[in-house]
């Protein structure tokens, strides 16, 4: 490990002074499963953790009817995923923070941070932005709301700001008439970095289409919004053919690279599949409710 | 910035210790350098694995991926803290009985691993059986006298 100092942040005010008096090379520790790793393996020059998990706003789960669900930055993804109403209200954030690591990974692992790390394939950024997730950010100069849609910039690389960190993200509170789902494509059954990943949101009004919101991971140098995927399902029943009109806009905008986990031509191909799959599996929740 | 030795006091197998450590150990490094207790094992140092596997304040975490420091004021269960004086554990036992290991590198975060599955799930299915071990890599044995092993003990 290389040379760095440990400060535990007393509240959100002393982590914003820690990070700004540590300066560039400090970092916010949450679950610690990317920065750990990446400060050992010295990917990240770092010489300062500033340890979040002792503040409530950073471990918080909350909901209720009119503002939503709160989750810390820092809450682990095993509390998230372990909330009944999280089960019942957000799957599509169940279904991808069972996923990301094994066990002992999600016993750290974190929201914030897979937002913060701003993987092209942080699996759960597409099933955040199909919530219409926002995230309160805050820094030297105040607070600020960021939606997690226009969060990322860039592989490891997003608009937080010298001394900025995130505190909480926040989904708006869902009626039964909204569902959601995400999936990835990924060759193995788990323990896997996603080939491709899609995440659906849609509300119904009766049995059209009255409002939709589509995210692509994975097949781009940051997670995509499919705005044309979800403009192909708005205003329409969803039959076979608006649901592979939708797959169809968000094969279009993905632009994948060829790697060791996929190629173009496989990832532009998922992008349909995962986004039909999952806009049938939110369909498939909001009949189930 | 130059990392500073710093005493923590850490819960280990109910046993509260002061330990000296410095502020760049992982808690892996402080359990097996600082401390002595081997059982914890460095497989991939990067989460992959789950050799180093320990139970953290009730939460399975993979201790190459905690920096000691965080341990202080926390309660840490090791594979050294499963059998009582007098016996093994049933998972080790059936690990042994079953032949579920062979190098051994493995077998201390699957223990743990097992242990934290059985104590949320008293009854897994083979499925969630495999799934919550899936953080664990064996690169000799193979994975069924394993999973054996967690649902016979299961079963009683």
């Amino acid at each position: 490990m290389q040379a760095v100092k440990y400060a535990r942040a007393a509240d959100i005010d002393d982590a914003i002074r820690l990070l700004a008096e540590g300066g560039d090379k400090a970092r916010i520790l949450a679950g610690g499963t990317d920065l750990i790793v990446q400060a050992r393996e010295r990917k990240r020059d770092v010489d300062l953790f500033v340890d979040v998990k002792h503040v409530a706003e950073f471990m918080s789960l909350e909901y209720d009817d009119s503002s939503g669900l709160t989750v810390g930055a820092a809450t682990p993804l095993y509390e998230l995923y372990g909330d009944k109403t999280v089960q019942e209200k957000y799957p599509a954030l169940v279904d991808a923070s069972t996923v990301i690591g094994g066990k002992a990974i999600q016993g750290r692992a974190s929201l914030g941070g897979n937002l913060g790390n701003s993987s092209p394939a942080g699996d759960s950024l597409p099933a955040m932005i199909a919530l219409g997730g926002i995230a309160t950010v805050a820094g030297p100069n105040g607070s600020r709301e960021v939606s997690v849609a226009e969060f990322c910039t860039g592989p490891g690389r997003n608009v937080l700001e010298s001394g900025e960190l995130i505190v909480s993200i926040n989904f708006p509170a869902v009626s039964d008439s909204e569902g959601a789902a995400w999936q990835r494509f990924i060759p193995r059954n788990e323990m896997d970095i996603a080939v491709a990943s899609a995440g659906t949101w849609i509300k119904l009004d009766g049995k059209v289409v009255a409002d939709a919101r589509i995210a692509l991971g994975a097949v781009a140098a940051t997670p995509l919004v499919a705005t044309g995927a979800a403009e192909a399902l708005i205003g329409n029943e969803l039959t076979d053919e608006v649901i592979s009109n939708a797959g169809d806009a968000a094969s279009s905008i993905a632009s994948p690279i060829t790697d060791m986990r996929g190629s173009v031509k496989q990832r532009t191909h998922l992008a349909k599949v995962l986004t039909e799959r999952t806009i049938r599996d939110a369909l498939d929740r909001i009949n189930s409710q | 910035m130059i990392p500073e030795p710093k005493v923590i006091s850490t819960t280990i197998n109910g046993d509260e210790k002061q330990v000296l450590v410095s502020e760049r150990d992982s808690l892996l490094e402080a359990l097996r350098d600082r401390i002595g207790m081997t059982g914890a094992k460095e497989g991939c140092n990067n989460g992959n694995c789950g050799a180093c596997a320990v139970i953290m304040d009730g939460r399975l975490v993979n201790s190459c991926c905690v920096m000691a420091v965080e341990a202080d004021g926390s309660e840490v269960m090791t594979v050294e803290g499963l059998a009582s004086r007098e016996e093994l554990h049933p998972l080790q036992s059936e690990f042994l009985q079953n032949a579920a290991l062979q190098c051994g590198i493995c077998t201390p975060g699957f223990l743990m691993s097992s242990y934290a599955l059985l104590q949320e799930k008293p009854n897994p299915t083979e499925e969630e059986a495999r799934f919550w071990l899936a953080g664990n890599l064996c690169r000799c044995t193979g994975y069924d006298k394993i999973i054996e092993s967690v649902l016979t003990v299961a079963k009683g």
